[in-house]
């Protein structure tokens, strides 16, 4: 299942990336501390966090995760925003909690396989 | 690449701009991916190289970072002028961590800077001094 795809049907609101390429999303990794995400994030995961800021952009990017999901409905910030646009990292929104935000994709991703 | 060839980048890295954290090692990944180098050893550079990056920024109020491109291997020397590492042994282990609380609110701070750093790479080297500063020299083999 792609990004575009999960969001839409998880609800998720996309909060930059929408010119980036849509990329296949293959797990979920869910963690706060960025060097625990940069060592143990798995490549193609959807990384939720509710760490909002440009420091994420980087680890997403070095960690090669598909996307960033921001749970608990955490403002994302005009700077972490244009960042993001600018290095093509996709961004979600999610309104739930991180653990509701986790079962919802594991959900989607299961269903769609 | 021909066996005497090399690449070399240097960057310099700017205390305290957590903004700018980790551009360095964005534009050594993306040079590695253009030189084609396998993607295992390109994660593994970009994370040990991050994690150095981010130290500098956090600790050393920043300092330089040389990446030398060989053939066979990618070495990355990073050379602050810090308050160096007390303890290098504590500083090693997971989950010690002397960044201050408004760092920590940032995400980092886990403790893991340094473990990581040994972690993806296949040598590391830390040279240390009170008051002098700290070099740290890793290599991650292709």
């Amino acid at each position: 299942m792609t990004v575009y795809t999960l969001a839409r049907e998880a609800g998720f609101t996309v909060e930059a990336g929408a010119d980036a390429e849509d990329r296949e999303v293959k797990g979920v990794y869910c963690c706060d501390l960025l060097s625990m995400v940069m060592g143990r994030a798995k490549a193609d995961t959807a990384w939720i966090t509710v760490i909002s800021n440009v420091n994420s952009l980087a680890v997403a990017s070095l960690a090669d995760v598909a996307c960033i999901v921001i749970a608990e409905g955490v403002p994302v910030d005009a700077e972490t925003r244009a960042k993001a646009e600018q290095q093509e990292i996709l961004i979600l929104s999610s309104p739930l909690p991180v653990f509701e935000t986790g079962l919802a994709i594991h959900r989607c991703i299961g269903a769609a396989e | 690449m021909a066996m005497s060839d090399e690449i070399r980048l240097r960057f310099e890295i700017s205390g305290d701009d957590f903004t700018r954290a980790g551009e360095a090692s964005s534009s050594v990944k993306k040079e590695l991916k253009k030189l084609g180098i396998d993607p295992q050893a390109v994660r593994k550079v970009a994370i040990a190289m991050y994690e150095g990056e981010i130290n500098m920024v956090i600790h050393a109020n920043g300092g330089a970072i040389d990446v030398v491109i060989h053939p066979d291997c990618i070495d990355m020397i990073l050379k602050d002028n810090g308050p160096g590492i007390e303890n290098v042994a504590l500083a090693m282990q997971e989950g010690y961590s002397t960044a201050p609380d408004n760092v920590r609110s940032l995400g980092f701070g886990a403790g893991m800077g340094l473990p990581n750093m040994k972690k993806y790479t296949d040598e590391m080297q830390i040279e240390t001094e009170r008051g002098v500063g700290t070099t740290v020299t890793m290599k991650v083999h292709i």
